[in-house]
């Protein structure tokens, strides 16, 4: 014996669904599947023992026997006479009941039936899908209530608890992008604590470059590299609270593995996706939106008048920082590479944007009039703090969180007494590292994101195996905007 | 008699709800008026038949008897022996029923008794509101979806 089952709840009173579902004769007026319906010989439609006649829209014609109604229950059972299907002594029934805390209405829809051997399982998913589940999105949408939520969405089949294989890009050892290989893995199902995500939209950044090289030991090859994704909740494993298959998520943070079709993570490292923040914009901006939310609100608070100077001010942080820095009230002078780039900064917020050829000293200087900037944002490395110390204000602030250029020069910690400078070197993982970091970061990004404060751009799509072109195209500085892979 | 049905929508699957709700000595860990808890006779707290023993915050003792319990149907009934509310022929039940439509849990309470005429209304709010409904929210707390993992809580 097959047995199906489904249930849902429906935003309306017990009465009036009952009233509506109630009519043996008027599922042609709301579910999809039925074309039309009538009642044999007349009788009334509550008349026990009534048989409805109807076509499916598909051209079936069925017939269907009333045997329970009863508006005490609110339960109406019907069993099949006739139907273009094997559903051998199918009995079917459903019931509703209230919801007392909130005037809703718990809807029970089952049925019992028998079937060819081989067929019990189709038969059981078509009369569970396209007869209950869609009879129900009907009746929300009836009851004006929104439908195929996401959140309750149920997971693929091919997800459930069992391990799936899966097309990576892989770091095969420290070096250059062409250690970056195509190849496939087995993702197990997730463990205690862990949800499995496909990613729908990955971010590429610096910090997959410093992993690529082994400047950062973040990840031992051979490994997925890649920190940032957007995709959707596969199936969960044992106590996780607060997701459910079907779910958008995003992250940006280790563990290292995002270039993936498939992964495992932490749950408490994942954040629900708000309806607002597509796949694509989620995978540009939320490890750059996590960074410069760390970098102006917690290396260095940023307040309303300081004068802040953001190199790189077209790149990827480099252009959120200017946006936010200048919402939150601080004068932004940006340096750039070429005047293309300049353009973008300043429609990022910059008042003055300094081009790679100028002297930067001197400019800032005259910008400022001499009083120099009180914090510094610097993600180029090499030389760059050093040539940056003379466009420092006295007591300002030096913040270098990246080396695209180069490793760091070292740095004659001595002289920095000749401005009572600080020099903060932040680490992603230390800003970014813990559920709480997490959740806090990002409450501040999605509302920033939401108020339109930030506005990130993808600059570059690529399939995701193209990953090494992605690098590629990243240190060469040619990118402008995020770039992103789509598996 | 009087009759008293509360329902409500968890946002958890009923298995889990059911793991920690079928504890018929558990009321202290979910329930936000129940102080403590002990089975009478050193019995299983799954043995129909066993007898709770508890004391409410608010004060007041009250003992209960287990009269089913189905991992099958996710139900349990039990009826009061001895409490401080002035009820007789107190039984009630609490069900869970699984909504496939989200893996979510519709949750039934419901009780009968009887109880002088003039107590019937207040009675039946104590039982269905601060009982019932109490717990329910207790419940859909615990386990909102929007809830944080305990791992945080920890942190």
């Amino acid at each position: 014996m097959v047995k199906v089952r489904r249930s849902t709840i429906i935003d309306a009173p017990v009465d009036e669904v009952w009233r509506f579902l109630r009519d043996f004769n008027a599922h042609d007026t709301w579910h999809p599947a039925v074309a039309e319906s009538r009642i044999e010989e007349g009788r009334p439609v509550d008349a026990i023992g009534a048989v409805r006649r109807f076509r499916l829209r598909d051209g079936g014609q069925l017939r269907e026997q009333l045997l329970t109604l009863s508006d005490r229950d609110r339960r109406l059972t019907y069993c099949i006479l006739d139907a273009p299907l094997p559903l051998i002594d199918y009995v079917a029934s459903f019931e509703l009941k209230p919801v007392t805390d909130g005037a809703r209405t718990f809807w029970d829809w089952r049925s019992e039936f028998r079937a060819p051997p081989g067929q019990e399982h189709a038969l059981a998913n078509l009369v569970g899908e396209q007869i209950y589940e869609a009879g129900f999105e009907a009746v929300k949408r009836h009851f004006g209530q929104a439908t195929g939520a996401a959140r309750h969405r149920t997971a693929p089949a091919q997800s459930s608890g069992t391990a799936m294989q899966a097309q990576a890009v892989f770091l095969a050892r420290y070096g250059g992008p062409e250690e970056l290989v195509w190849q496939s893995m087995i993702v197990p199902p997730p463990g205690p604590n862990e949800i499995r995500v496909r990613h729908n939209a990955i971010g590429v950044n610096f910090i997959d470059v410093y992993c690529r090289t082994g400047y950062f030991r973040m990840v031992e090859p051979p490994a997925p590299l890649g920190m940032e994704a957007a995709g959707i909740v596969l199936d969960v494993g044992a106590d996780v609270v607060g997701f459910a298959p079907g779910d958008r998520v995003a992250y940006a943070c280790p563990p290292v593995g995002a270039y993936a079709e498939v992964r495992n993570l932490p749950a408490d490292l994942v954040l629900p996706l708000p309806d607002f923040i597509d796949d694509e914009t989620a995978a540009a901006v939320m490890l750059k939106g996590l960074s410069a939310e760390f970098l102006l609100h917690r290396v260095h608070a940023v307040k309303e008048g300081e004068i802040i100077l953001v190199h790189a001010a077209a790149g990827g942080v480099g252009h959120l920082l200017c946006q936010w820095a200048r919402h939150l009230g601080c004068a932004v002078i940006g340096t750039v590479g070429s005047r293309d780039k300049a353009q973008r900064a300043l429609a990022a917020g910059c008042a003055h944007v300094i081009l790679g050829g100028e002297d930067l000293a001197a400019r800032v200087d005259a910008i400022t009039s001499g009083q120099g900037c009180d914090v510094i944002y610097d993600a180029i490395g090499g030389d760059s703090l050093a040539r940056s110390f003379p466009a420092l204000a006295e007591r300002g602030h030096i913040v270098s969180f990246g080396q695209a250029a180069r490793p760091l020069d070292p740095l004659d910690v001595a002289g920095l007494a000749a401005k009572s400078a600080t020099v903060s070197r932040p680490n992603y993982g230390h800003y970014v590292g813990t559920a709480r970091d997490v959740r806090a970061g990002s409450a501040r990004l999605f509302a920033a994101l939401e108020r339109g404060i930030l506005k990130p751009e993808v600059g570059l799509r690529l399939p995701l195996r193209d990953a090494a072109e992605a690098h590629r195209r990243l240190e060469s500085r040619a990118t402008v905007g995020a770039t992103i892979l789509i598996p | 008699m009087v009759k008293v049905y509360t329902s409500s929508v968890i946002d958890a699957p009923a298995a889990r709800v059911w793991e920690l709700v079928r504890d018929f000595n558990g009321l202290p860990a979910w329930h936000p008026l129940i102080a403590d808890s002990r089975i009478e006779g050193n019995q299983p707290a799954d043995k129909v038949g066993c007898i709770r023993n508890f004391n409410l915050k608010a004060g007041g003792n009250i003992r209960e008897q287990l009269l089913s319990l189905s991992d099958y149907d996710y139900s349990c009934s039990y009826s009061i022996l001895v409490s401080p509310m002035g009820v007789e022929n107190y039984i009630a039940t609490l069900k869970l029923t699984p909504i496939t439509d989200g893996d979510r849990t519709f949750a039934e309470w419901s009780a009968e008794f009887d109880c002088t005429p003039e107590r019937e209304a207040e009675l039946a709010r104590l039982v269905g509101q601060d009982v019932f409904q109490g717990g329910f929210n207790a419940l859909k707390q615990r386990f909102a979806a929007g809830a944080m993992p305990s791992a945080i809580v920890r942190r």
